[in-house]
């Protein structure tokens, strides 16, 4: 998809405003959170599993090259077909490639966040082949066409009202002619369209939360089992995933499960965890007569071997968005492409450039909420400060905020100078703040005053210069 | 609120030298926080230095990327503060800066990361070094007041600040804690964040003082003064009549001083609430 990331700061102006996103966003802020707490506290080896779960993902990224191989010699032996993807380009051409060998009209999708970061769905369409997604929040915002705010709950920026609307308008043509305003009608209606759609689809595309190299297995986690209808009923099943996503062993794929879910909604375990291994063998009463992975790059293996590799480590549970105040206030599309939140602040620059997404790392109080939750103890803080270094040494920080950091950086070095100033400061603003006690206006301070009071000094003088006077210990 | 005079007869500080890291907020704006810690300290025992040479611990420049100007900071703090038994910083997010991420300023640099880790190791915010190196259960204040706590987010993460504060607020006389629904969510200040993007900053300010609102508290205290001017400014700008102090001020029985952002009541500098003791009138020696 486009980038909107570089208008980030009018992004956010929209979504301040949006008070159906607001609504939204007043619900994720308490639920997704409070769920992830209680589903801890009741697993006392919760951050034993979690340490374990970053040093499988940096075991296995440490082995990348290793672990590839062995999940497509797996593959291969099992009959199925693994292509490796580049760039976005190359997976999208590699998947339209076997749409058009199936002769295929129509696919449906289960939810993959790959097929958005490569903006397969536009491709398909332009190429007359007719994408169906099944995952109830991407039905949705396909039918808006809108792309996700959320990387679990892809529609989590709309009220059920909306929905409502959305479906009466798309729906009616197809029967459904009354406005629906429960939320399990809604449901039930959506599943009544889109079972004809399973039924028609030539190709079934899903992602894959894991791809496990011991047995060339690709492992999906739904809650709607539509992953299942789309991975069954078609005669050919694409996966599309990217190198991160090999792990070495089913017991590494069971390990990770446990903090996944929890992480994410809170579940013990997902409704459906399904592991793909190849295509229908002889004796199978179902399967795909062919089965596809794409294995997509798109710059991740540049980030191998660097400060920024533990960005590599995410099983995209949600967590750290779940629990970012940023995201809390603006929701998932301000942030401008595919992924948001905080791990979406370290994975944007570097997939669609820090000159396009540097205000993204930027737009971070570095609450550290985010790594204090998140299963492979991911440092996104420590990454978001990496991404403004980057910007700092290629001088794409403004010059505003370059030139306000040369002056304090040249009295901070300098203490007899910087008393001398601050001492002046403080009694400028103690003085014409006494009256009140604070300004509710200041000049260049401005980002501050808009929205609130700035506190006046105390009288009397800086901590130093009382200290001095009163010839307080010091060397 | 007044001071009750603290029985001496243990005083787990007794012969450490503390050096203060007074932060730049607090010599700026809010200096009786810094006389309040130096009261807790000599209450507790310690003698107080005061490096001549401190500015700030370097995060405007660490946070904006600039890490040539942060190490140059960090390098005068290193040299400034490496000669105490411990040092003392009434900020978590300027303490974490210190004790967390000075050494990794220094990678590249054996010598001077080694001299980091040894400062960091030593290093602590006002606090947890009353509680946890010093072992002080109980202050000898009083305060009249209901307050909220707001767990500041660099103290509470990095340096695992959330018990200690309340352990000893509790021990404050005539105080009450009526605790917020979310105390560990982010205020919205984030150093130049709050300037950056005033708007976020804003929308995650407003669910912060309605959640402080809502515990009825008339007191909001936190560690970090920067939060605490952010809250501050707020809940004033909204007419919520809530007053805001740095907690050393309470725990130092300062909290009848004029609150942040209220006008000053009195001529008198804050300095002569604390006024320094005679003997550290003498040289310190070092």
């Amino acid at each position: 998809m486009q980038s909107t990331a570089h208008a980030f700061k009018a992004n956010v102006g929209h979504a301040l405003v949006d008070d159906n996103l607001q609504q939204s966003l007043a619900i994720l802020k308490v639920g997704f959170s409070e769920r992830r707490r209680q589903a801890a506290e009741r697993l006392p080896e919760f951050e034993a599993l979690r340490d374990r779960a970053r040093d499988i993902k940096n075991h296995a990224l440490a082995h990348l090259d290793f672990y590839l191989e062995a999940f497509e010699a797996k593959v291969t032996a099992l009959g199925g077909h693994v292509h490796w993807a580049p760039t976005a380009a190359d997976a999208r051409a590699a998947v339209l490639d076997i749409c058009r060998r199936a002769g295929a009209r129509t696919v449906t999708k289960s939810k993959s966040m790959i097929a958005e970061e490569i903006a397969l769905n536009d491709h398909l369409e332009a190429h007359g082949i007719e994408p169906v997604e099944t995952d109830l929040g991407e039905y949705i915002i396909q039918l808006r066409r809108e792309p996700p705010s959320h990387i679990i709950a892809p529609a989590v920026h709309l009220t059920k009202d909306q929905v409502a609307d959305t479906f009466l308008e798309h729906h009616r043509k197809l029967g459904f002619d009354k406005r629906l305003t429960e939320r399990n009608d809604l449901v039930a209606e959506a599943r009544q369209v889109l079972r004809r759609r399973f039924l028609e689809a030539d190709v079934g595309i899903t992602g894959a939360n894991f791809l496990v190299a011991e047995t060339g297995s690709s492992m999906l986690v739904t809650n709607e089992g539509n992953a299942d209808l789309t991975n069954t009923l078609p005669r050919v099943h694409v996966v599309i995933a990217s190198i991160e996503k090999v792990i070495p062993t089913l017991e590494d794929a069971a390990t990770l499960l446990r903090v996944l879910a929890r992480s994410a909604t809170g579940q013990e375990s997902a409704s459906y965890t399904t592991f793909n291994t190849g295509p229908r063998r002889p004796d199978d009463p179902d399967g795909p007569a062919e089965y596809h992975v794409v294995l997509l790059d798109n710059g991740r293996s540049s980030v191998l071997g660097t400060q920024m590799q533990d960005m590599l480590r995410c099983i995209r549970c949600g967590a750290c968005m779940n629990h970012c105040p940023v995201y809390g206030a603006i929701g998932g599309h301000a942030y401008g492409w595919v992924y948001p939140g905080p791990i979406g602040a370290v994975l944007t620059p570097q997939l669609v450039g820090v000159e396009e997404a540097g205000n993204l790392p930027n737009a971070s109080t570095f609450c550290g909420r985010c790594e204090s939750v998140c299963p492979v103890r991911i440092p996104l803080p420590k990454l978001m400060r990496h991404w403004r270094e980057r910007e700092f040494e290629r001088h794409l920080t403004p010059a505003s905020v370059r030139q306000g950091l040369a002056l304090w950086a040249f009295l901070a070095r300098r203490p007899q100078l910087y008393r001398r100033a601050t001492g002046i400061a403080n009694r400028m603003l103690a003085l014409f703040g006494r009256a009140d006690g604070r300004y509710g206006w200041l000049p260049l301070a401005r980002g501050w005053t808009r929205h609130r009071d700035f506190p006046a000094p105390q009288a009397g003088g800086t901590f130093h210069a009382q200290w001095k006077a009163r010839g307080g210990a010091r060397r | 609120m007044s001071t009750v005079s603290e029985p001496s007869s243990h005083a787990p500080g007794r012969g450490k030298t503390v050096g203060l890291f007074v932060t730049c907020l607090v010599d700026m704006f809010r200096p009786s926080v810094g006389f309040a810690a130096v009261k807790l300290l000599e209450d507790a025992g310690c003698r107080v230095v005061v490096p001549d040479v401190q500015t700030c611990c370097g995060q405007p420049a660490y946070n904006s990327g600039d890490r040539g100007d942060a190490r140059a900071v960090a390098r005068q703090v290193i040299a400034a503060f490496e000669g105490f038994d411990h040092v003392v910083v009434p900020s978590g997010s300027c303490g974490g800066m210190i004790a967390h991420h000075f050494p990794g300023l220094f990678d590249d640099d054996r010598p001077m990361r080694q001299r980091a880790e040894a400062l960091a190791a030593r290093t602590h915010e006002l606090m947890s070094f009353l509680v946890d190196v010093l072992g002080v259960r109980r202050v000898a204040a009083r305060c009249d007041a209901t307050v909220t706590y707001h767990d500041s987010c660099s103290g509470l993460r990095e340096l695992g600040i959330k018990a200690q504060p309340r352990t000893l607020l509790a021990g404050v006389a005539g105080l009450k804690l009526a605790e917020m629904t979310n105390p560990e969510v982010c205020c919205g200040f984030g150093g130049t964040f709050c300037v950056k993007y005033p708007d976020i900053s804003n929308a995650m300010l407003i669910d912060k003082t309605a959640d402080i609102a809502g515990t009825g508290a008339d007191t909001l205290l936190a560690g970090d003064l920067g939060c605490l001017m952010n809250m501050a400014g707020k809940l004033q700008r909204e007419g919520k009549a809530v007053r805001v102090r740095h907690a050393a001020e309470v725990l130092a029985g300062m909290g009848d001083l004029p609150a942040i952002g209220e006008p000053e009541r009195t001529e008198a500098p804050v300095s002569d609430r604390a006024r320094p003791r005679a003997h550290r009138r003498t040289s310190a020696g070092s």
